[in-house]
């Protein structure tokens, strides 16, 4: 319930929100958290396994228990905190991993069983019989697994990404985090502060004492003021800092809107950060744990600086009559705070026969809680001391085992924590990761005064570091001391089940069973009865369960280890990390010059190498893309077609040993090339594989313009720079993608020179401008380039302008085309006209063939080195076992042959010790009037001629094939010369 | 982790791509044997701890560079333009 | 101990207290007939099978840190045999059948889950690629359906089929992938050679391979010098040094692939499902954690963890191809050390030194062939003869071109 006075929440805004259906009140400055403490509302989620009730433990992003779900409908977020949850009004939360309703849970049944269900049970049943797991078991176990749900629906959230850099980086304003920004920005450092919560201060929110003279928050607040004034300090609220990668590389989570009802239109709910810092100061303070006894889960059992928080920040009393258990003089604080605010304090327990205090409150020194009691909610507690067993009436048990230090970044790139035997703690070794200063508790230094020290000190030496000078210190007066611990973890003598992993419902019992059944490192610990695995990665858990091991070991705790922290901090949606990329944001889309020529007039696209390209141009009539596609083929072999070529990679090769460089690159011979002349060339691999194949254009001595496909154009752009730079900077080269620089069409066919010749200035007649020909022209005043080059077989052309004439020329040439009977044609009738002469796409240069498999090995020419001839020499890259490319046609006119299909000897049965190849492309020619594919098959040069046997399991077919060449139509190449 | 490019400064991972070991960089002649380009092309020292290798700037100046590495603990130890590398080494 | 559904309800009845270790934990001998370097999945499979079907058990495992600890306890889960190179094909079907009964075999549940992978295709090429591959599963005898794109909306109607970045075309659904508990498949493989007497002997580092003659006579470890007859080399991204130790080279450079998990959510993905397009693939765990992976990071690591860029991708990915899965939250990452070789595909095989042996180079795969790994190296070591599954994962294929290049990526090891 709400005290009269006192916290940081304005009590003149109230704000209305909602949970599992029930309206409650808050204030403006309340966590979904404090608010439902404030109502008295105890009992807020379900654990894990047993679906034991729970209420909140904490009062940060830790917290185990109190995970709900926000909003409603398709886009209710699952396992939100509710310690984090700042309200706002028409706020609606929602308890989960609960049914029917969060009082009355069936599943709990679990915790009935739970004799039955101990660590690792699961590797030890449900095998019988064997198919019952799939059937049966698995689908129950799940079901009944997972905390939160998801709606299914895609997620609409807006999400950004951005980067930030800065000199310092500060995590965490507590006072250690203020402090160190303080001097780093007196100092002149570019400094960001980033802090988790809404409210900066960290504890000094959360305590009663005084800094500099004035109260802890009070003291925050002005020095944030002084902070935001500064020109070089950016300070990040509600911000995460989640991963600390190489190089000082910092990941952060803004959560930039997820605490207000009505987000702005533009605004993300949240933003993910990559920060680049020179150095940055973890300031991210230390988390309470707590120590294991029976039945320690019970709603109403907190941690005691958790309940000192919501009484000081929130003025919220968890309950009406509170007991504090702890081993430290840190929890004697909750007593004072609580019994200050008028709380009743039923009982202070502590485990220290000596410990040091007093308070006007039952003291028991030197004593244990053994036990707890109520079923929804507590109603009393059994203490055991010197004097005997006492049961003790309380609503609330604050407890406290000492503090960890947040060490959890300093782990993300491998470094272990060491042991600290004063705080009885883990803190961060020492340069864990390069640039990263720990400073106040994350650092080991428990008290206030210490970490202004400390966050000063981080300060400094990151601005000498930087090599900038230091400011004068300025540290402010605070308090020093109150942190004595004497290490407490588990109330031993007891029965029941005393938790560890309270959201995995891991008990010291089931450590105990890892230890017995040989599960003795704490890796196998761990995984064996997933300690540690549930949404805090086991920031409360993992110090007790070491502990407990240690124990039975015989080892002390720094000799038992610890497990590793791993990136994220706190968990971080994927729709964060995956910002923008949602729809069609995932990768670029590229479009020619001709796209809305070309959409206008109905062509669908389909995707190549990021472009978009037309499959076909339909016609009023055609119904399907076979009939537009045969149309465009027989009008590229009767009359002329034009086609978007821009899409294939262009580079441009200059200098004096340009023509050298390509002989080095190329399995074949280009310095021999005269200028104005085109050469087809195969590029390999070092290992000996074609890499890519396409014509190189001799502009003029020193200046080539090489062509490579569309889908390995930026392969062989970094090919060609690695080449050029790693193996021969002996070279006068230099090469530069021209790609987007230039609109460039195919015109095809018998009229394909009529075409041109009513456009191009130039005298493109055959003796002027033969076959693999190349030159400038002149395109209705504009300088363009034109090659006599086909991939359809044709008498073609190539014709290239500067990309913004692009889509006037593509117009143009249509519209040309048109006018002598011809048309744009796409992809599918470009693929069929390539089959019909056998042309290569990566269908066939698929990274696994090699020149001689393509029956092109002579083309690696004899007389100079290249990239991959020594590769090609290798026994197990040529010989008549390989698959060698042949054209296959049915035996049937007609028939089908699909690619992908595989290829078998007549009469063999279609198994793998059969397998003689697969077809690579197909597609039916209007020209042969049959199908005709191409395929790889063992030996094939050998067997033009055979009749062999197409399967296709997956779609039913089967068809008798003739082996042929490659080269279906026009094999002597007399149309192209026309 | 970042990677100070020669021409660029101290840049992103996400703008480089790796390009493999620095063997590359000696490269057997056609003439040499099968036995030089396995252990050219395949055979790896594999260090656990500084290495050599190369990397392409190809979201930035586009140059390739020879960098030093540590693979335990990814810290850039020195980086160079792989074609002066290359020529001071020829 | 055999575990039964009645000794669950004994032990529960008297607290738990009846349970005996998983396995001893015996101080090394001086002398084995067969030392297998590397406590892994594959070196523990090694170690079963070696004892169960070759009966040779005076064999000892030494692992430098606990069992286990490596790849496959930090992989994605995923069981499949969907290749199509005639070498690869029959050893990953060889796999699947023996994880087709290996809850009974090792008597222990390793959860096992034939959920079915479902590989998306976004293109007509990519569609007759994926044909290419169906059609050699089912020529192997395993399974394989292609659908087409409401095939696919049938089984995944979760994905973006609207408005994403590559529309979906199809998928090639292998019923029979799916996904297993890994942990427990190593503890599964270790309780079962220690039954058998295999020596499982943790925190024992190999310092060197003992060489005389052209032939191994033993290692050198941590605790002290250990003779043996035979040595297998069974420790993925760590081959290379291990190697060393004999004066060998191997082709394999290690890189890190990272793997990332949700916190716990209702069961909302029941496949595996694999988006070649945007290298990422995902599936659900039984605890209800989204686990997904992606490709390499792209730079030779021992480090087991990675940078941004690529978790940033892998979620991008996600976002593009099942946008429902937004809220979810990331809860952890990790990095495993990939023993990549210049084709994708591993080695098993012998080495030029008499008595050693090498089980590497499984690249991200490793996980679903610790079964059929641990089956054929056994049979290596205890035959001196490769098995005929596993007769193409030969050492010296890269020299020779007799190559297993599945992603027809090429020689560089990274681009598998």
């Amino acid at each position: 319930m709400r005290l009269d006075t006192g916290g940081l929440i304005d009590r003149d805004a109230p704000l209305r929100f909602r949970f599992d259906g029930k309206g409650h009140a808050g204030l403006k400055g309340d966590t979904l958290a404090s608010a439902l403490l404030a109502n008295g509302v105890r009992l807020m989620g379900r654990s894990f396994k047993y679906h034991r009730p729970r209420g909140v433990m904490t009062a940060g992003s830790e917290e185990p228990n109190a995970l709900v779900q926000i909003g409603a409908g398709d886009q209710v977020a699952p396992n939100i905190r509710a310690t984090q949850q700042e309200i706002y009004d028409g706020l609606t939360a929602t308890s989960q991993n609960r049914w029917p309703s969060l009082r009355t849970d069936l599943l709990a049944v679990n915790d009935w069983l739970s004799p039955f269900l101990g660590a690792g049970f699961y590797y030890k049943t449900f095998m019988w019989p064997r198919s019952f797991w799939e059937k049966l078991y698995e689908p129950v176990i799940r079901r009944a697994a997972g905390l939160g749900a998801l709606s299914g629906a895609t997620d609409t959230a807006r999400y950004d990404k951005a980067f930030a850099h800065c000199d310092v980086l500060v995590i965490g304003a507590g006072p250690a985090g203020l402090m160190a920004a303080l001097t780093a920005a007196r100092g002149g450092a570019d400094v960001i502060l980033a802090d988790e919560d809404f409210r900066p201060g960290g504890r000094l929110n959360a305590e009663r004492e005084e800094v500099g003279g004035l109260p802890g928050h009070l003291w925050a607040e002005e020095t944030i003021r002084t902070l935001a004034e500064m020109d070089n300090v950016r300070i990040m609220r509600r911000t995460t800092v989640t991963g600390a990668y190489d190089g000082g590389t910092y990941g952060a989570l803004e959560r930039v809107g997820e605490h207000v009802g009505d987000l702005p239109d533009a605004a993300p709910v949240q933003t993910f950060w990559r920060i680049a810092a020179r150095r940055a100061i973890l300031a991210a303070g230390a988390t309470e744990r707590p120590i294991a006894f029976p039945d320690n889960d019970r709603p109403g059992v907190m941690l005691a600086g958790a309940v000192r928080a919501y009484a000081n920040r929130w003025a919220v009393a968890p309950g009406k009559r509170i007991a504090i258990f702890g081993n430290n003089d840190d929890a004697w604080r909750t007593a004072r705070d609580l019994a200050a605010a008028g709380v009743e304090i039923a009982a202070m327990i502590d485990t220290r026969a000596d410990a040091a205090g007093t308070g006007d409150f039952p003291v028991h020194r030197g004593a244990v809680v053994t036990g707890t009691r109520g079923r929804l909610g507590l109603t009393g507690l059994s203490v055991e001391g010197a004097g005997g067993r006492e049961e003790i009436a309380a609503d609330t048990l604050a407890v406290s085992g000492g503090w960890n230090p947040a060490v959890h970044l300093t782990c993300h790139m491998n470094g272990r924590p060491v042991w600290d035997a004063a705080i009885a703690a883990f803190v961060p070794a020492e340069n864990a990761v390069p640039g990263l200063l720990p400073a106040g508790a994350a650092a080991g230094r428990m008290t206030t005064a210490a970490a202004l020290a400390s966050g000063d000190a981080a300060a400094r030496t990151a601005l000498e570091a930087l090599g900038a000078a230091a400011p004068t210190p300025d540290v402010p007066q605070a308090e020093d001391g109150g942190t004595a611990i004497t290490p407490f973890w588990h109330v031993t003598g007891t029965r029941g089940r005393a938790w560890l992993d309270f959201q995995n419902d891991v008990t010291v019992k089931d450590v105990k069973l890892a230890h017995q059944e040989n599960f003795r490192s704490v890796e196998h610990m761990k995984r064996y009865t997933t300690l540690g695995m549930a949404t805090d990665q086991g920031k409360l858990s993992n110090i007790g369960a070491l502990a407990v091991l240690s124990e039975l070991t015989g080892r002390p705790i720094p000799e038992t280890g610890t497990t590793t922290f791993r990136p994220p901090y706190t968990p971080v949606r994927i729709g964060a990390l995956g910002a923008h990329a949602r729809g069609s944001g995932f990768a670029p889309q590229r479009y020619t010059t001709s796209h809305e020529a070309s959409r206008a007039r109905g062509a669908p696209f389909i995707e190549a190498g990021l472009w978009y390209r037309p499959s076909y141009f339909p016609r009023p009539g055609e119904t399907t893309w076979r009939e537009s596609c045969d149309r465009e083929v027989r009008m590229v072999r009767d009359s002329v077609g034009v086609a978007d070529v821009s899409t294939l990679g262009k580079i441009d090769i200059q200098g004096p040993d340009a023509a050298a460089f390509l002989d080095f690159v190329y399995a074949n011979t280009f310095s021999t090339l005269k200028p104005g002349r085109v050469r087809y060339g195969i590029m390999l691999r070092e290992d000996g594989h074609v890499m890519d194949d396409g014509t190189t254009a001799r502009l003029d001595d020193h200046r080539f313009l090489m062509t490579t496909t569309t889908a390995a154009a930026g392969q062989v752009m970094r090919h060609l720079e690695y080449v050029q730079q790693v193996l021969r900077p002996d070279l006068d080269v230099q090469t530069l993608s021209v790609t987007d620089h230039w609109a460039q069409f195919a015109v095809a066919g018998p009229k394909a020179r009529d075409l041109l010749d009513s456009l191009v200035d130039e005298d493109i007649a055959d003796a002027a401008f033969p076959f693999m020909s190349c030159g400038p022209v002149t395109v209705a005043g504009v300088a363009g380039r034109l090659f006599r080059i086909s991939f359809s077989g044709e008498l073609a052309y190539e014709i290239a302008v500067p990309a913004r004439y692009g889509d006037a020329l593509f117009r143009a040439l249509v519209t040309r085309a048109e006018s002598l009977e011809g048309g744009a044609y796409g992809m599918e009738a470009l693929n069929v006209l390539r089959i019909e002469k056998g042309f290569l796409t990566h269908a066939e240069l698929h990274g696994r063939t090699t020149p001689f498999d393509l029956g092109m090995a002579r083309m690696v020419s004899g007389a100079k080195d290249c990239i991959g001839k020594l590769a090609t020499t290798r026994p197990g890259l040529n010989g008549p076992e390989r698959e060698q490319l042949v054209g296959l046609k049915p035996v049937a006119a007609g028939a089908e042959i699909l690619p992908g299909a595989h290829l078998f000897s007549e009469g063999a049965e279609a198994v793998r010790v059969n397998d003689q190849g697969y077809v690579t492309s197909a597609g039916f020619s209007p020209t042969l009037n049959t199908t005709l594919a191409l395929g790889f098959l063992r030996d094939g040069r050998a067997r033009h001629g055979e009749t062999i046997r197409m399967v296709d399991h997956l779609r039913g077919v089967e068809t008798a094939c003739t082996v042929c060449p490659p080269v279906f139509f026009d094999p002597e190449g007399s149309r192209v010369r026309g | 982790m970042r990677i100070t490019c020669p021409l660029c400064g101290d840049r992103d991972l996400r703008e480089f791509t790796y390009g493999g070991a620095a063997v590359y960089m000696d490269r057997p002649g056609a003439d040499a044997d099968l036995d030089a380009l396995d252990a050219y092309l395949h055979l790896r020292d594999n260090p656990a701890g500084p290495t050599e290798e190369l990397w392409s700037h190809d979201m930035g100046c586009r140059a390739w560079l020879k960098v030093r590495r540590d693979t335990v603990t990814h810290e850039i130890l020195g980086t160079a333009l792989a074609a002066e590398a290359k020529r001071g080494a020829g | 101990m055999r575990y039964s559904a009645l000794r669950l309800l004994k032990e529960g009845l008297t607290g738990q207290k009846g349970w005996t270790p998983h396995w001893r934990d015996p101080a090394p001998k001086d002398d084995y007939d067969i030392v297998l370097i590397g406590g892994g999945g594959h070196g523990l499979s090694t170690a079963y099978y070696l004892a169960k079907n070759h009966g040779l058990t005076n064999v000892a495992v030494l692992e430098k840190g606990y069992l286990g600890g490596g790849n496959v306890g930090r992989n994605t889960t995923i069981v499949r045999a969907n290749y199509f190179l005639d070498g690869n094909s029959q050893f990953y079907s060889h796999s699947l059948k023996l994880w087709e009964g290996l809850e009974q075999e090792l008597n222990y549940n390793v959860m096992h889950s034939q959920r079915g992978l479902i590989n998306l295709f976004h293109s007509d090429g990519q569609r007759d690629a994926f044909a290419r591959r169906g059609n050699a599963m089912v020529n192997q005898g395993d399974d394989a359906i292609l659908l087409d794109r409401e095939g696919v909306r049938e089984h995944l109607p979760y994905l973006d089929f609207d408005n994403t970045r590559f529309p979906v075309y199809g998928g090639l659904l292998h019923p029979r992938g799916g996904t297993a508990r890994h942990d427990a498949v190593a503890w599964g493989y270790a309780r079962g050679a220690d039954r058998r007497g295999v020596d499982l002997i943790q925190n024992c580092e190999v310092t060197g391979i003992d060489v005389a003659a052209g032939r191994v006579t033993g290692v050198q470890t941590t605790r002290g010098p250990i003779r043996a007859r035979k040595v297998g080399i069974v420790t993925a991204g760590r081959s290379g040094q291990v190697a060393a130790m004999a004066g060998m080279r191997l082709p394999i450079e290690s890189h890190v692939l990272q793997a990332f998990v949700t916190e716990g959510l209702k069961p909302v993905i029941d496949h595996v499902v694999s988006f070649g397009m945007g290298h990422f693939y995902i599936s659900q765990s039984d605890k209800g954690g989204l686990v997904f992976g992606g490709d390499l990071d792209f730079y030779a690591s021992y480090a087991q963890r990675g940078n941004l860029p690529m978790a940033e991708h892998v979620m991008e990915a996600g976002m593009t191809l099942m946008p429902m899965i937004g809220k979810a939250r990331v809860l952890r990452s990790w990095g495993g050390i990939m023993d990549m070789t210049p084709d994708g595909s591993p080695i098993i095989d012998k080495t030029h030194i008499d008595g050693l042996y090498v089980d590497c180079g499984w690249c991200y795969g490793g996980f679903k062939a610790v079964p059929a790994s641990g089956w054929c190296f056994a049979h290596l070591i205890a035959r001196d003869a490769p098995h005929e599954v596993a007769a193409k994962y030969r050492l010296d294929r890269f020299r020779t071109g007799h190559l297993l290049d599945e992603e027809g990526t090429g020689s560089q090891h990274n681009l598998h």
